[in-house]
């Protein structure tokens, strides 16, 4: 299983880098996105704004999503899928490996909107610099989640329609209580007990992941 | 026999793609399937593939029940090439194909051999959606050459190929025949290899109509 995990993991990270969609597309989406909501706010309010976790989250679900559909994507080209099924990967291996890819990617995404929502939302550095770790663990849910909800909507008619409707009840309470954290961060609070939430929340959706993704794709 | 078919039908959201196919294949042997467009001929080697599952009727590929038995088991025993490009486009020829190797745990010499069997040997490092439609052809062929699978399913093979190209296959085929491997073509006409002897299956309306 983890053998497959890696396989799949560098090489979907490889096709990553060879196309530099997350570095031409996403990002540069991403950060848009992140500047429009900080001239929402406004000059005068940014500053004091305590919105800046919530928007930094926000920002992510958006950057979330296209990049769920690009992983997911990879594999449903004309020919390919019929082509790696007959390779008789271990399914837990499969999905371990694409939520690695897609935890990598969420991350590099992350460190991006981290430092952007700094100089945009004006979030204090050194808050920002303490809510890391949480930021990390979510994205970390978010990919593993991600990609189980992914394989679910993939090969169907409307998968690029259906994957927000799917995810929202999934990925709520993980940009509560990220947003959560990274506010405890910023101006103090309690911020453990934001983080016992995304912790199971992975641990769970890796559990599930892991029993179901093989009965996802053969659906 | 690796194949053995009884009434098998496959059904798609309603509608019939097999619909009642009895079939025997012998171990070695070389089968084309021809027929029109929709006849059928992709959906039955799918259905060997593992790709699609049996609605009715019996069957088993390789040594694997189609109603019942493990799929996946199915699929790594056999080796698939379908009309439209196989592969992952944004990584290169040699890339694609050490993917494959190291997913089965074949040695990675076996990669180099392949490529330079079906001559792409000067194309290792060109990404794969830079190949022409007949180069990914052949890196179709590289892929299973490496896999070595037990049975072959060609869906439209010789699409895209030019006469060097038919030829250059025919011969692999004849090399994959003389190593034991069975052979499935799918093909809107008979081959005109005079070195190959199929037997061949006419396809109509998801059946069987003369073999």
């Amino acid at each position: 299983m983890t053998r497959i995990a890696w396989l799949v993991a560098t090489k979907d990270l490889r096709i990553e880098v060879r196309s530099r969609v997350l570095l031409w597309q996403v990002l540069p989406f991403g950060v848009i996105a992140l500047l429009l909501s900080g001239l929402a706010l406004g000059p005068t309010q940014a500053g004091n704004s305590t919105a800046g976790p919530g928007l930094f989250y926000l920002v992510t679900l958006f950057v979330t999503l296209l990049m769920i559909n690009r992983s997911q994507a990879l594999e449903n080209a004309p020919g390919t899928r019929a082509s790696v099924a007959t390779l008789g990967l271990d399914p837990a291996g499969i999905f371990l490996g694409k939520a690695l890819a897609l935890t990598i990617e969420l991350w590099i995404t992350g460190l991006v909107l981290l430092a952007g929502s700094v100089v945009v939302l004006h979030t204090a550095l050194i808050g920002t610099v303490h809510a890391l770790p949480s930021v990390l663990v979510t994205l970390a849910t978010l990919a593993v989640a991600g990609t189980l909800y992914g394989a679910l909507t993939q090969g169907g008619d409307g998968p690029a329609t259906l994957l927000p409707v799917l995810t929202l009840p999934a990925f709520a309470p993980l940009l509560i209580a990220g947003e959560r954290s990274f506010s405890a961060a910023l101006h103090g609070g309690a911020l453990w007990e934001w983080w016992v939430i995304v912790v199971v929340a992975l641990v769970a959706y890796t559990a599930v992941g892991i029993l179901l993704y093989g009965v996802l794709e053969e659906s | 026999m690796v194949v053995r078919l009884a009434s098998a039908v496959v059904m798609s959201r309603g509608f019939p793609l097999l619909s009642g196919v009895d079939l025997e294949i012998d171990r070695g042997s070389l089968h084309v399937v021809t027929g029109a467009n929709g006849a059928g001929k992709t959906s039955l080697l799918r259905l060997l593939a593992g790709l699609d599952a049996l609605t009715s009727g019996q069957g088993s590929v390789a040594g694997v029940d189609l109603a019942g038995g493990d799929l996946r088991l199915l699929r790594r025993r056999v080796g698939w090439l379908g009309h439209e490009g196989s592969f992952y486009g944004d990584l290169s020829v040699r890339e694609n194909l050490v993917f494959a190797a190291r997913a089965l745990e074949r040695p990675l010499p076996d990669v180099l051999s392949a490529l330079e069997r079906v001559g792409l040997s000067h194309r290792t490092d060109t990404i794969t959606k830079q190949l022409s439609a007949g180069q990914r052809r052949r890196l179709g062929l590289a892929w299973l050459l490496v896999r070595r699978p037990e049975l072959w399913l060609l869906d439209e093979p010789y699409a895209s190929l030019d006469d060097a190209g038919r030829e250059f296959f025919d011969h692999l085929l004849g090399d994959v025949l003389l190593g034991g491997a069975t052979v499935v073509v799918s093909a809107h006409d008979p081959l005109r290899s005079s070195e190959l002897e199929p037997r061949t299956l006419h396809m109509v309306g998801g059946r069987v109509q003369q073999s």
